[in-house]
């Protein structure tokens, strides 16, 4: 058998998932990445039928259908609406494992995620020597975002306005955290995320202070790898699972009862994916990532349902600012009134709801990397809706968001901050 | 064919980005919402301007080169599939501009790719009304509808896309631009186009504008939910409410199957014993619409309801017709092919409809759940099968035919909606007659002389 009919086989494992698919073309509504395109073969509609007739050996052409693939935020819109809700992520996961399999990965994202990311020592020299350096190629952008641009990195970074590494990031403040439950009370393991440590470390920052006032004990282990989704998304389960197990060692469910992320995307890839991968590695690294799973929780959702943290009556001059739902927060957890209670509990900020509020803002991870003309498209629509709004202030519970609104908002000159709700609120405390 | 130098001449007219050659694109504008072989064609073209669409029309017409014109592809009876891998497609999704909204004299004007939803929201800021509302609005588009003549739930009372559209222009087969109608409520210019074009399945031009009425919103509406044991109560009830001089603007239908697997799905307490659950909405005048929701509430009691519900708010009633919302959602879900038909009858007609359907089910070993217009004895039956147990779907290809011909009998129609594309064109001669193929025939013989526009649609060329 030649290795394309193998290919088809593996595809095949899919062919119950895929059928499900109607073919209405609903997902044309809700789709980000067809709404910048126009084209079929970017919509789920397209792509299932691209794997489909992969699968069934119609078309010859792996390398065109992994190009379609990677044309997508993998931001879940589209199953979220599905009628029949055909489980279209997981087959988008899989597919890319399978034809990446094939394809083999790219040499920069094998040696990202393979060792880079899994090896959180070398990952870290590598951010902070980033992080000196960048002075050197950065300039400021003039902005209210305090973004920086890199004209001289123009081949790498293209015309990004992004915010610049930390100069210390958050594990090198605080090393290992390990406090005391107080008596009758909830301890917590703390997941900063990459960005929460690197980029955004106010925010990460702003969470244990959020932690500490409501006297929540936190465990941060030194030594935490990537969540595993940028790897995962671009094919490279490899990767993944080893950037998992480094995570799983540190992390034993029995030292704490939630554990907290302030990033959509952490807190969902920790729950769907890694139960579902882990059973890759071994029985224990599965019933541990089941554990972990079932005890992790979005930080919004930590304060409103377990905390009880309410909303207050907004001061009589509050700032106006707007809610962004990120798509792993509302579509794949269903998570989009907490954080909306958790900026109302300062009552120096008024809640101005956007139009098209949980449409995708175009950031969708690696997807910024390879397709940032289209992820700046799809931006400008959030940007339009967000000025349009009338906000001083955006708010969203992803740091992969938060980037993306600093970079389009600072493109188009807007006088509108980017904040996490988890600093609105720990500013009121 | 499609040769080289005619793909370098519409690069050069639209912009590389506009014209799609890869086979990964070409198959992805091989299908549609019918379950059908999907037919991948030659090459696909995207226009921006009316002007480069009639170019593209002409050129394509020049080199005889066959032409399928696609809005969303949301048709389910095979319309947007190509006819041969010959042919090029014509994409209007870069034709989405709405060029005028004019509330002093309530008409819009509008290029085809047009997304009906967009459109319906735009026209209700400017605090109008465009009633038609076919279940893929947040998808489809204009010229997709008026091709289709699309209804949707407000049919009984407002009526289907071709009660709304005043004028159009479209290129016919050659290229050549014609214009139809007007922005006036009154126009007897020449021949009816317009009426021409509605439901022609892109088979006698290719729309490039279309001018649509709109009509004052509704300044109130209220909701009832209506349970019935007997499908002949439900039936006599909905022919109640048309005979207390009421027209609802929605009258919907779910039979026990859906209201079963609904509630497997939503746990929503559904009453699952029942035959029938009508979903009613009256809108209008405030004082008119009190009146029509307590005359309806009679006729319902009357006909033996065993439950009625009046919601008292929006949210309330957004949770009972949550059944109505899901009805294909969860039927979709049962198995992995969906085949949505849209027999019609006489609304008279329904229990017997319902009585056949349930007979064929049976007979061929088929699941189905039906829901649909009541109002208007637009039925959906839809079968829950897999295309890929050969056995089974050739079971649910003889119960359509039988369906089809018990619509017949039952003096309604094949298709109240869907159109007839390919999926139903052997069935045309059945419900019409030989002549009617010919005049069509002969029609579209005289206006596409090449045969090159969606040739194998409807009655074929
Ligand atoms: C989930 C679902 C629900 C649906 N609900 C309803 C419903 O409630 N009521 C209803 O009536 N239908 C319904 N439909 C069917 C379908 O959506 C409608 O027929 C709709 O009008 C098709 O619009 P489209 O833009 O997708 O057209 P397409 O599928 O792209 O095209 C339909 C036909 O129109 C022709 N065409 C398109 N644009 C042009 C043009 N500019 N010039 C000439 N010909 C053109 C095409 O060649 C084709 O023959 C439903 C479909 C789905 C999948
Ligand atoms: S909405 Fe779901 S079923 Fe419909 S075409 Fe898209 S993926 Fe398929
Ligand atoms: S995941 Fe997002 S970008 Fe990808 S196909 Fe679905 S809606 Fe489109």
């Amino acid at each position: 058998m030649n290795s394309l009919s193998q290919l088809a086989r593996r595809l095949m494992a899919l062919d119950d998932k895929i059928v499900a698919c109607m073919r209405c073309g609903l997902c044309q509504a809700v789709c980000p990445m067809f709404g910048a395109s126009g084209y079929e073969a970017d919509v789920a509609r397209g792509k299932l039928a691209l794997i489909n007739n992969l699968a069934h050996e119609m078309i010859q052409d792996p390398e065109a259908v992994a190009d379609k693939l990677g044309r997508c935020l993998l931001c879940g819109s589209c199953q979220a609406s599905c009628p029949p809700g055909v489980h279209i992520m997981d087959i988008f996961v899989e597919a890319r494992e399978v034809v990446n399999a094939y394809l083999g990965l790219h040499p920069v994202k094998k040696m990202v995620f393979r060792t880079l990311l899994p090896k959180p020592g070398l990952f870290n020299f590598a951010m902070r020597v980033g992080a000196t350096m960048q002075g050197c190629v950065f300039r400021k952008s003039k902005d209210a975002q305090g973004t920086v641009c890199a004209p001289m990195l123009d081949f790498m970074l293209g015309d990004r306005h992004m915010r610049p590494l930390a100069k210390k990031p958050l594990h090198a403040r605080y090393g290992s955290i390990s406090e005391a439950r107080r008596p009758g009370g909830l301890r917590v393991a703390f997941y900063p995320g990459c960005m929460g440590d690197k980029m955004y470390v106010d925010m990460a920052e702003a969470c244990l202070k959020v932690l500490r006032h409501h006297e929540v004990a936190v465990f941060m282990p030194a030594g935490l790898a990537c969540c595993g989704i940028p790897a995962l998304s671009s094919g490279d389960a490899d990767g993944m699972l080893r950037q998992m197990q480094v995570n799983l060692d540190l992390l034993n469910p029995v030292a704490f009862d939630y554990l907290v992320t302030p990033c959509g995307s952490c807190t969902a890839t920790i729950k769907e994916y890694w139960p579902r991968y882990a059973s890759r590695l071994d029985e224990a690294a599965a019933e541990r990532a089941a554990r972990v799973a079932a005890k992790t929780m979005d930080i919004n959702a930590f304060l409103v349902d377990v905390l009880k943290v309410q909303a207050v009556e907004p001061a009589a001059n509050a700032t106006k600012v707007t809610f962004h739902d990120s798509c792993h927060l509302k579509k794949s957890l269903g998570i989009s009134s907490q954080p909306r209670t958790l900026i109302g509990a300062n009552s120096a900020y008024t809640l101005q709801e956007m139009a098209e509020a949980d449409r995708c803002c175009g950031c969708g991870g690696s997807f910024n990397l390879f397709h940032y003309d289209y992820s700046r498209k799809i931006g400008q629509r959030k940007r339009d809706n967000v000025a349009a709004s009338g906000a001083e202030v955006v708010a969203t519970g992803c740091p992969a968001c938060m980037m993306q609104l600093e970079d389009v908002l600072s493109h188009n000159q807007d006088n509108v901050r980017v904040k996490h709700p988890i600093e609105i609120y720990a500013e009121s405390l | 064919m499609v040769s080289q130098a005619l793909i370098k001449d519409f690069e050069a007219l639209l912009g590389k980005e506009n014209v799609l050659t890869s086979v990964a694109d070409l198959q992805s504008y091989s299908y549609d919402s019918a379950v059908l072989t999907p037919v991948t064609p030659a090459m696909v073209i995207r226009p921006g301007t009316t002007e480069h669409l009639g170019q593209c029309v002409k050129k394509l017409y020049d080199e005889g080169i066959p032409m399928t014109v696609r809005g969303a592809g949301t048709n389910l009876s095979g319309g947007t599939i190509p006819d041969s891998t010959d042919t090029v497609v014509i994409l209007t999704n870069g034709l989405n501009r709405i060029l005028e909204i004019n509330v002093n004299d309530l008409y819009a004007v509008v290029e085809p790719g047009v997304v009906t939803a967009d459109f319906a929201a735009a026209v209700a800021r400017k605090n109008l009304f465009y009633p038609p509302d076919p279940g893929s609005q947040a998808v489809s588009t204009i010229g997709g509808n008026i091709s289709e003549n699309a209804g949707g739930l407000r049919g009984l009372k407002y009526g289907v896309t071709k009660d709304y559209l005043m004028g159009i222009e479209f290129f016919d087969a050659t290229g050549e631009l014609v214009k139809s109608g007007s922005r006036t409520v009154k126009c007897v210019t020449g021949y009816n186009l317009p009426g021409m074009m509605v439901q022609a399945e892109g088979t006698l031009g290719v729309i490039s504008q279309a001018i649509l009425k709109l009509v004052p919103p509704p300044r109130a509406s209220r909701a009832l939910v209506a349970v019935f044991d007997e499908l002949q109560n439900a039936a006599e009830a909905v022919a109640g409410i048309i005979a207390a001089h009421v027209v609802p603007c929605t009258l919907e239908f779910l039979d026990n199957n859906t209201i079963v697997r609904v509630d497997d799905f939503t746990k929503a307490g559904l009453p699952r014993e029942a035959a029938a659950m009508l979903l009613i909405e009256v809108d209008g005048h405030p004082a008119q619409v009190e009146d029509d929701a307590a005359a309806v509430e009679r006729v319902l009691r009357a006909n033996k309801a065993s439950e009625v519900l009046v919601p008292r708010d929006a949210a309330e009633k957004f949770k009972l017709w949550e059944a109505r919302r899901m009805a294909l959602p969860v039927l979709a879900r049962c198995r992995p092919t969906t085949v949505l038909e849209d027999a019609t009858v006489p609304r008279s007609q329904i229990p017997a409809m319902m009585k056949a359907i349930n007979e064929i089910a049976r007979k061929y070993r088929l699941e189905m759940g039906t829901f649909g217009h009541a109002g208007d004895g637009n039925l959906h039956p839809t079968f829950l099968c897999d295309r890929r147990d050969h056995d089974e779907f050739q079971r649910v290809e003889e119960a359509i035919d039988e369906l089809f011909d018990t619509a017949i009998k039952l003096q309604g129609t094949l298709s109240g909606e869907h159109g007839i594309g390919t999926a139903k064109a052997k069935w045309m001669e059945k419900e019409t007659s030989r002549g009617t193929i010919l005049f069509s025939q002969r029609l579209r013989r005289a206006l596409d002389p090449k045969g090159l526009l969606n040739a194998t649609k409807l009655v074929g060329i």
